[in-house]
């Protein structure tokens, strides 16, 4: 396997968000701001590598009808992994991402990439695969956290540059739906380009 | 692919190990990640409580006291300059806000007068209900210095002196219903 | 009264989809043909509801006694997942023709953030057994409203003509965003 078109293929021709739709819950849910979109993909990202790593090594010892239940019990506890480590660490970032740290665990995108990649690869397929589908997923979210922050709040990082409110649209659910609508049609109009 | 067979032995086996690891391995994660927890959660209480009330030397967190009210308890956190009273911040709730719960912590002189108010913890709108933090506006401004005895605390539209939020009228009366209960239950059994 | 509250926040003021962003997945993937849509509002009505007060029990008298709540992101998807097996099985039988409609849909309810979303909120809210069940059902049907508002919208923009890189998702997406602002004028009720 060409492990920088696999691990490539994760910003692009098989985005997460704007190609394969998959884990678009948090993607609307926590892009107020940039921050909070890299927090959540990163976090993501992590549980994506450490249930592939675990999943790629016992793929051979679980017996096919339980796999699912038992890829979701793996997944749930990097999930929780990540909570804890959150709350004692970054509560700010937990604060913020609320609700949707526990919801990583039902992201498809997770589930998704166990089943269809890790329980079928090798060990450094599946490492390269997590690493591209998780990094390209936290990109996706920080275009979108971006338009909607500098629109939105005015800000970029944190760091406002007009006083008071911006189009407050963009912070609330519309906006984040619209965004996306917007952003996944530039991605369809560059992925023409290239292939 | 070799795979294990899936027997119904080797099933409920590899469910009963996967479960059984991963329990153990939350169940270590947890109790190192406790002490950092809690040690978070007091922290952001006694920033808190320092931006609501004037200098204090003591460990308000270690003087906590409780007093019951609707169904929930309050927790009153004594402040002290050198053993004199400086004033007592509340953290009080209310559950009237427009999505969900808001916490509050309010700096009481021992006067009875609000010195500051702080949001602790809210799931109002942005660009409206989250206004009644400071970095949003200066809503909160407007209880500062107050005194309850001379100063109704309910929004204009209930026929009290509180300028609501625009257009947020119920997150307005919910900040307001919060500080009134904390007013309350300190003329119960505040001032230590 | 408190239902009433209850009922109408969780249906119109904060739609679980178009306004807590829960259950986007399959909302963007099923509403293009309405009897799809009404099929799976069905299948996640019973799984949110039976898994809401399966949940319920399971916080208030396993973990919080045993003080093992840090295991609740664990326990509670496997509850969903477990309740998702048996709706297949039991459809399988029951009516083999909405089983074959359903296809992918039904496994993928258990990854539907709806449903673990909306028992996770049920505990955070604090609400009794009686409040949890009402605000799943309700949740559903705000879920299922906004679902069939939705694939009706689709179908019709099958027809119409939208510019090449628009066509079906993001023009989706857009009009969800309209459909969006135009529950935001519910918040006035409550």
């Amino acid at each position: 396997m060409n492990q920088w078109k696999n691990f490539n293929k994760g910003f692009f021709r098989e985005n997460a968000v704007f190609v394969l739709f998959l884990g678009l819950c948090p993607t609307l849910g926590v892009t107020t701001s940039v921050i909070n979109g890299v927090g959540m993909g990163l976090a993501t990202t992590f549980v994506l590598l450490m249930s592939n790593i675990v999943v790629t090594m016992v793929k051979n010892f679980i017996p096919d009808k339980v796999r699912i239940p038992s890829f979701i019990v793996i997944i749930a506890s990097f999930v929780t992994i990540v909570e804890l480590l959150m709350q004692a660490y970054l509560p700010s970032l937990f604060d913020e991402l609320g609700l949707f740290i526990p919801l990583i665990v039902v992201n498809c995108l997770v589930l998704g990439r166990a089943e269809a990649f890790a329980s079928k690869n090798t060990f450094t397929s599946s490492v390269v695969d997590s690493l591209g589908m998780g990094l390209g997923f936290t990109m996706a979210l920080f275009f979108l956290g971006g338009v909607r922050e500098i629109l939105g709040s005015g800000s970029f990082m944190g760091f406002k540059f007009i006083p008071g409110d911006g189009i407050l649209l963009f912070i609330l659910a519309p906006g984040a739906f619209i965004a996306l609508g917007y952003l996944i049609m530039i991605m369809n109009k560059i992925n023409k380009k290239t292939t | 692919m070799v795979k294990k067979e899936s027997s119904f032995v080797n099933m409920v086996f590899t469910l009963f190990v996967i479960t059984l690891t991963a329990s153990t391995a939350l169940g270590f994660v947890y109790e190192f990640t406790k002490a950092p927890i809690t040690a978070a959660k007091q922290a952001a209480k006694m920033k808190a409580i320092s931006e609501v009330l004037p200098e204090f030397n003591n460990l308000p967190n270690e003087e906590v006291y409780k007093i019951a009210m609707d169904n929930d308890t309050l927790f009153f956190y004594p402040a002290r300059e050198n053993s004199r009273l400086v004033g007592t911040a509340i953290e009080t709730f209310t559950n009237k806000g427009f999505s969900g719960n808001i916490k509050l912590m309010i700096g009481i002189l021992p006067d009875g007068s609000i010195n500051d108010i702080v949001v602790l913890e809210h799931k109002e709108t942005p660009g409206l209900g989250d206004k009644m933090s400071k970095s949003k506006s200066d809503f909160s401004l407007q209880f500062q210095g107050i005194n309850p005895k001379n100063f109704n605390i309910n929004v204009n539209k209930d026929g009290g002196d509180v300028d609501a939020i625009t257009s947020s009228t119920i997150s307005s009366r919910a900040y307001c219903d919060a500080v009134n209960r904390a007013c309350n239950a300190y003329l119960k059994g505040g001032k230590k | 009264m408190n239902y009433i509250i209850i009922i109408i926040s969780a249906i119109f003021v904060n739609n679980i989809v178009l306004a807590k962003f829960l259950g986007v997945c399959p909302f963007i993937g099923v509403s293009n043909r309405i009897e799809t849509a009404i099929g799976m509002t069905g299948a996640v009505t019973f799984v949110m509801v039976i898994a809401t007060i399966v949940t319920y029990l399971l916080q208030h008298y396993i973990l919080i006694p045993f003080g093992i709540s840090f295991m609740q992101t664990i326990t509670f998807i496997l509850v969903i997942a477990a309740l998702v097996q048996m709706v297949e099985i039991m459809l399988k039988k029951v009516s083999p023709v909405l089983y074959q409609a359903l296809g992918i849909f039904l496994p993928l309810i258990t990854t539907n953030c709806a449903v673990l979303g909306v028992a996770i909120l049920a505990v955070q809210n604090d609400y009794n057994l009686i409040e949890s069940v009402v605000f799943s059902i309700a949740n559903a049907i705000g879920f299922g409203m906004a679902l069939l508002l939705f694939s009706g919208i689709r179908e019709q923009l099958e027809l119409v003509d939208v510019p090449e890189s628009l066509k079906g998702v993001p023009i989706a997406f857009i009009v969800a965003g309209l459909l969006a602002m135009a529950f935001m004028g519910f918040t006035g009720i409550v």
